[in-house]
């Protein structure tokens, strides 16, 4: 028998959607034919386990819901919130990373800065860059390297004004919201997203939260269209020391990928709501993604230490669970459904890159 | 006893996923697994992981019908969470003595393990799924996970008719049948 037919046949069978004298036949060939017995077998148990996966989606979404509700109650705890108890059980938890971290740190740019000094006078005194990239200047440079190779760029960018920053953003909603820095936004009048496709769509800044460097951007833009089935999920949890993780962002004209782990729990100073990620990025970085290999977002890239090398700065993304509340709570009554299960699980690098770059944008304003 | 009764009404709300039941079920009995997470070693993120995977446990039970609840809610609720805690500390490799009150608890291995299968099978549609490419993918979702009806995936997708996208759908559950069976059979003959 046809596989199609069969197929179809087993559905209504299992729905109860037969005639009596459809079902007496039915029955009656699956007892006369092992083969097709089997293929019944195998589809009954593919259908029980897509209708069980359907009722724990649900199931999941409505334990979400009710989680959410008992949050603002103050029933379940927030892990930022809960009070000086749970800072001091932190601080005793990762003092000693935090100690090693920022020893390590400290030797490392004293280090660095000492063979600067020694090669060049001048070292700023602020070692925090942040990365967002000012492209005339990069395009200045880039000139100068190759010389003969002149505004090749400009042309893509016909009906929009020259952008004067770019830095990284990436979707938490298919309806348009992207989540990027806040020192990204701030420095910004008319802000732009750009896909790899090279489609530009206007946005606005909905929220910005400088605490935790993170801000959540609307794409206001009547071209885009909601995109579904975000591929990653976004951690509420800790990552451990030593994750492997990767990051795509906007440091060129083009999306750059690029690969890492977790150096330290902590960022700059012993900033816990940060993690330092060893992972090479530029100016342009800012606000990209950073994934472990389950392929859940665990941080937003934010800053590096400019006189050290590989100590880069990421917020962590339970960070923008806690921004979502805030934007909640100024007012905002749009619901924002996070997406809750990775695609990307299992999957290796080149089709996890594949699947989640279109949802990677430059944001990009002046 | 009334008791009984009461928490039998809770487990029937629960296979139907009632909102309110589920919202009662955490009011009554999150405050104190928090509590006993935090208390050992671990952070509220953690804490609502584990209720959370312990709510499926016993929505899954409840739906099998086979759940005869020979214990109070509150201690079966427990035992699952202080098992799944034990076993996800030792996983991190945190090692931690027990910090807890005298607790009743009840024998629950039997139910992890029952969930585990679940689980896993629950990951391998999952892999599965993610792996048949679009639009088949969207397409199953839309039927099977989402519950539309045909008329409106044919309108969403756009496919002329409701039969078309239906023939559609069946190439589709073909394609997921195979990517299913070849890991599931995989995963038994690992496991």
């Amino acid at each position: 028998m046809d596989e199609l037919l069969l197929i179809e046949a087993v559905e209504r069978y299992l729905k109860g959607e037969m005639t009596p004298k459809e079902k007496t036949f039915f029955e009656e060939i699956r007892k006369n034919n092992p083969a097709i017995d089997q293929m019944v077998v195998e589809h009954t148990f593919l259908y029980h386990e897509l209708e069980k996966q359907a009722n724990i989606k649900a199931f999941k979404h409505t334990l979400y819901e009710v989680e959410n509700k008992l949050t603002e109650e103050g029933i379940i705890s927030k892990a930022q919130l809960s009070g000086k108890a749970k800072v001091v059980f932190l601080w005793k938890r990762y003092k000693r990373n935090i100690a090693v971290a920022a020893s390590i740190a400290g030797l490392v740019s004293l280090v660095t800065t000492g063979l600067i000094i020694s090669y060049n006078n001048k070292v700023g005194k602020n070692s925090i860059t942040e990365l967002v990239s000012e492209i005339k200047d990069t395009k200045k440079k880039v000139a100068q390297l190759q010389g003969s190779v002149t505004a090749s760029n400009n042309n893509t960018i016909k009906k929009n004004p020259v952008p004067g920053f770019r830095a990284t953003g990436f979707l938490i909603d298919g309806k348009g919201y992207i989540v990027t820095n806040a020192h990204v936004v701030n420095r910004m009048k008319t802000i732009y997203v750009e896909n790899n496709k090279g489609e530009f769509f206007s946005a606005v800044a909905v929220f910005t939260d400088p605490q935790t460097d993170l801000a959540l951007l609307k794409i206001n833009d009547t071209a885009y269209k909601t995109m579904y089935n975000l591929p990653y999920s976004i951690n509420k949890t800790n990552s451990n020391l030593g994750e492997q993780i990767f990051t795509l962002g906007y440091p060129r004209n083009e999306i750059v990928y690029g690969e890492g782990y977790l150096s330290a729990k902590s960022g700059n100073e012993g900033d816990s709501t940060a993690y330092q990620v060893s992972v090479s990025v530029n100016p342009g970085n800012s606000g990209g993604p950073v994934l472990n290999k389950k392929g859940e977002i665990i941080g937003i890239i934010t800053s590096k230490n400019s006189t050290a090398d590989g100590v880069v700065f990421a917020a962590k993304s339970k960070n923008i669970y806690k921004l979502l509340e805030a934007v909640k709570k100024a007012g905002d009554t749009s619901t924002i459904k996070l997406p809750v299960n990775s695609g990307l699980k299992g999957l290796d690098r080149e089709q996890q890159i594949k699947k989640m770059e279109d949802f990677v944008f430059m944001v990009v304003g002046n | 006893m009334s008791n009984l009764d009461q928490e039998k009404q809770l487990l029937e709300g629960l296979a139907l996923k009632d909102g309110s039941v589920i919202e009662a079920i955490y009011r009554d009995n999150y405050p104190m697994i928090q509590a006993f997470i935090l208390n050992n070693n671990g952070n509220s993120d953690e804490a609502r992981d584990i209720f959370q995977e312990a709510m499926i446990v016993i929505y899954e039970k409840a739906v099998s019908g086979t759940f005869e609840l020979n214990c109070l809610l509150k201690t079966y609720l427990y035992s699952v969470c202080r098992r799944l805690w034990l076993k996800r500390l030792q996983q991190l490799q945190r090692y931690v003595n027990l910090v807890e009150n005298v607790e009743e608890t009840v024998v629950v291995d039997e139910d992890l393990e029952i969930h585990d299968k679940h689980n896993a099978n629950f990951i391998i549609m999952e892999n599965a799924m993610n792996k048949i490419g679009e639009p088949c993918k969207s397409l199953l979702d839309a039927y099977y996970l989402q519950k539309k009806n045909m008329q409106e995936i044919a309108a969403d997708f756009g496919y002329t008719n409701a039969d078309n996208a239906k023939t559609q759908k069946y190439k589709c559950l073909v394609r997921l049948k195979k990517l299913f069976f070849a890991q599931y059979k995989n995963g038994q003959a690992h496991g």
